[in-house]
């Protein structure tokens, strides 16, 4: 009832929320960062278009890190769970997350999965998202780090196309670098594509298949978790109490 | 099409802060989405359209846009729309002022 006249219409109430819309999957997130910072994994979400490269990548880190380090993955897809079985084939234990029709991963799929994966035990976690250059760069997983797996057949003006991507990279791969003779791409015009996107501009080309550039994305994650592990070790000074 | 998460986010929200303050329907939400924030206006208004639902439908949606806005994070030159994102000046990667809001600023409802 309305106080001021009586009249009987209900009042409208307008309530200033200023909150993001993702807040709850920012949570979730937040969670699963949390459980990764503690374990000391690096968490490692690879994002890029279906066939860019990303299982064929995973595949050939997995030959050249799997003697030294424990890898484990999650991977995503819209329907089957081929990539899992690749990567298993690979020696790296991989939960599948089948989205029927969700054109991305979300933080509480990717906490549900590590039930499936002794991720606790690893060094790295490799998330492989669903292969789309638009909707998983709106997500937060709870990663690390963003990779961008970007093929060369994709074309030198991809990163002005979908700058919301590459904006949220930490790294951009490009992939299939093997095929450069074959195709019309220059890579510095990749580059220059992908200075206009993505401010600290990280990028290195690269193929699964030739092992050019291998070395230099290994030496990229090795830093990384090497910084990961020095701050977790200035964590445990500052205040050592644990974490659930 | 993750604009269908967004709305069913947007409808949880609004429906629970309905709730607690009993109001018998939700007339309105204001969100801000901004050019960088990877979700497409047009589809966002009629994902919502389609998928308001209970306390929410007949509510409308109000969308506000931002513009991308790069600046350098030392000398707060601001960089134009399709530039190198590095500050000319020093040499430091861009920073964004604005442009990747995805928020929920106003639930509008009518309580009895």
């Amino acid at each position: 009832m309305c106080d001021s006249c009586g009249c009987g219409d209900p009042h409208k109430v307008s309530l200033d929320v200023q909150e993001r819309i993702l807040s709850v999957n920012d949570r979730a997130a937040r969670h699963n960062r949390e459980h990764f910072a503690a374990a000391g994994v690096l968490a490692v979400n690879l994002m890029g278009s279906p066939g860019a490269g990303k299982t064929a990548l995973l595949e050939a880190t997995a030959a050249r890190l799997a003697d030294r380090r424990r890898l484990g993955a999650i991977a995503g897809d819209l329907e089957t769970e081929r990539d899992a079985e690749r990567l298993r084939a690979a020696r790296v234990p991989t939960a599948a997350i089948t989205t029927g029709s969700a054109c991305h991963l979300d933080a509480e799929m990717v906490h549900a999965a590590l039930d499936r994966v002794a991720w606790r035990e690893l060094d790295y976690l490799f998330v492989e998202n669903v292969g789309n250059l638009v909707c998983p760069a709106v997500y937060d997983l709870g990663q690390a780090v963003n990779v961008v797996a970007l093929s060369l057949t994709e074309g030198e003006d991809k990163p002005l196309k979908y700058p919301v991507m590459f904006r949220k990279a930490d790294l951009v791969l490009l992939t299939k670098l093997d095929l450069l003779p074959h195709l019309d791409v220059r890579v510095e015009a990749v580059k220059d594509a992908l200075a206009r996107v993505m401010p600290d501009l990280a990028l290195v080309p690269i193929s699964a298949r030739s092992g050019v550039g291998m070395a230099e994305w290994i030496a990229w994650l090795e830093a990384r978790r090497a910084g990961l592990e020095r701050g977790a070790a200035a964590h445990g000074q500052l205040h050592a109490h644990p974490h659930a | 099409m993750h604009e269908y998460s967004l709305v069913s986010a947007l409808v949880q929200r609004a429906e629970a802060e309905a709730r607690t303050r009993r109001a018998t329907a939700v007339t309105r939400l204001r969100v801000r989405i901004g050019a960088l924030a990877g979700v497409e206006p047009e589809l966002l208004a009629s994902a919502f359209t389609l998928c308001r639902e209970g306390l929410l439908r007949d509510a409308s949606l109000e969308i506000e846009t931002a513009e991308a806005v790069w600046a350098c994070p030392s000398c707060d030159t601001a960089l134009a729309a399709g530039a190198v994102l590095r500050c000319p000046g020093c040499g430091l990667p861009a920073r964004l002022v604005s442009g990747d809001e995805l928020m929920l600023e106003q639930i509008e409802m009518e309580v009895p």
